[in-house]
């Protein structure tokens, strides 16, 4: 059977990639890889919850990752929509080209 | 099995490292599937094949897939991955990876202090998942599918607004 995981080594690679993850939101410019950060978060967010789903034995992590990941996908349709559009109107994906509002 | 935890939680962190420093878009999906696929063993290790099965189908498959296609609608070439190189020096990357790496070493710290033991080893089955889903949590199944339908309306309008305007330009 399989030998039991600590739960501390599977937060600390959820805490790891999240980490990961927010770096990339806080460091890249281009939107896209702006997005692909967000999922990397989201999915991080997700692996703990399903290492405290198994650490009790219960379904409620596993509901869990189920929700976020359809957030997630909501979450990219809109983003990526919007990506294209952003791309119509400033010809560019850098974030730098929209950091002014129209007031 | 633990090595086979430990061996992908690794594999998941260098490829999410690899993903996010990549200045050409396509090589960063591919890494960033890589790291999916990871997670999903990882999954399958703690058992959970529900969403091991979940990841794979969903995340790796349909939500990168659409990720690909916006890539190659947008036509992101050599030049935009040049422009990314400049823009990505280490000037840009000392602050944000300071701040996140002194957030990663707290959490580290905490939860290495912490000692709350091993995960249980038995399997939660995907029908145990399913009472869950159309038992306790049948409101927030009902949420989910009214933010998929919001997600699908506001991506169809917006999506149509870029076709519109790409078609007197071309």
């Amino acid at each position: 059977m399989m030998a039991p995981v600590p739960v501390g080594a599977g937060l600390l690679a959820a805490a790891v990639l999240f980490c990961a993850g927010l770096t990339g939101v806080l460091v890249r410019r281009n939107v896209l890889f702006v997005l692909l950060s967000l999922e990397v978060m989201l999915n991080a967010c997700g692996l703990a919850f399903v290492v405290a789903g198994a650490h009790w034995g219960q379904a409620d992590g596993q509901v869990m990752y189920f929700f976020i990941l359809t957030m997630a996908a909501a979450e990219m349709a809109v983003g990526l929509s919007l990506v294209l559009q952003m791309r119509r109107h400033f010809g560019s994906l850098d974030t730098h080209v929209m950091n002014r509002m129209r007031g | 099995m633990i090595a086979v935890f430990y061996i992908s939680a690794a594999i998941a962190v260098a490829a999410t490292v690899l993903a996010i420093t990549r200045t050409n878009a396509v090589h960063a999906l591919l890494y960033f599937i890589c790291s999916l696929l990871a997670t999903g063993v990882m999954f399958f290790v703690l058992g959970a094949p529900f969403v091991a099965a979940l990841v794979v189908i969903v995340n790796a498959g349909a939500i990168m897939v659409l990720f690909v296609f916006v890539v190659m609608m947008l036509n992101v070439g050599p030049q935009t991955a040049e422009q990314e190189r400049i823009l990505l020096g280490p000037r840009t990357w000392i602050g944000p990876a300071f701040l996140s790496g002194v957030l990663m070493i707290e959490l580290a710290f905490v939860l290495v202090g912490y000692r709350a033991g091993t995960t249980t080893a038995p399997i939660v089955p995907p029908k145990a998942v399913g009472m869950a889903l159309f038992g306790p949590y049948l409101l927030g199944v009902e949420l989910a599918s009214m933010l998929l339908l919001a997600g699908l309306l506001g991506a169809y309008h917006l999506g149509q607004g870029a076709m519109k305007s790409k078609e007197p330009g071309a």
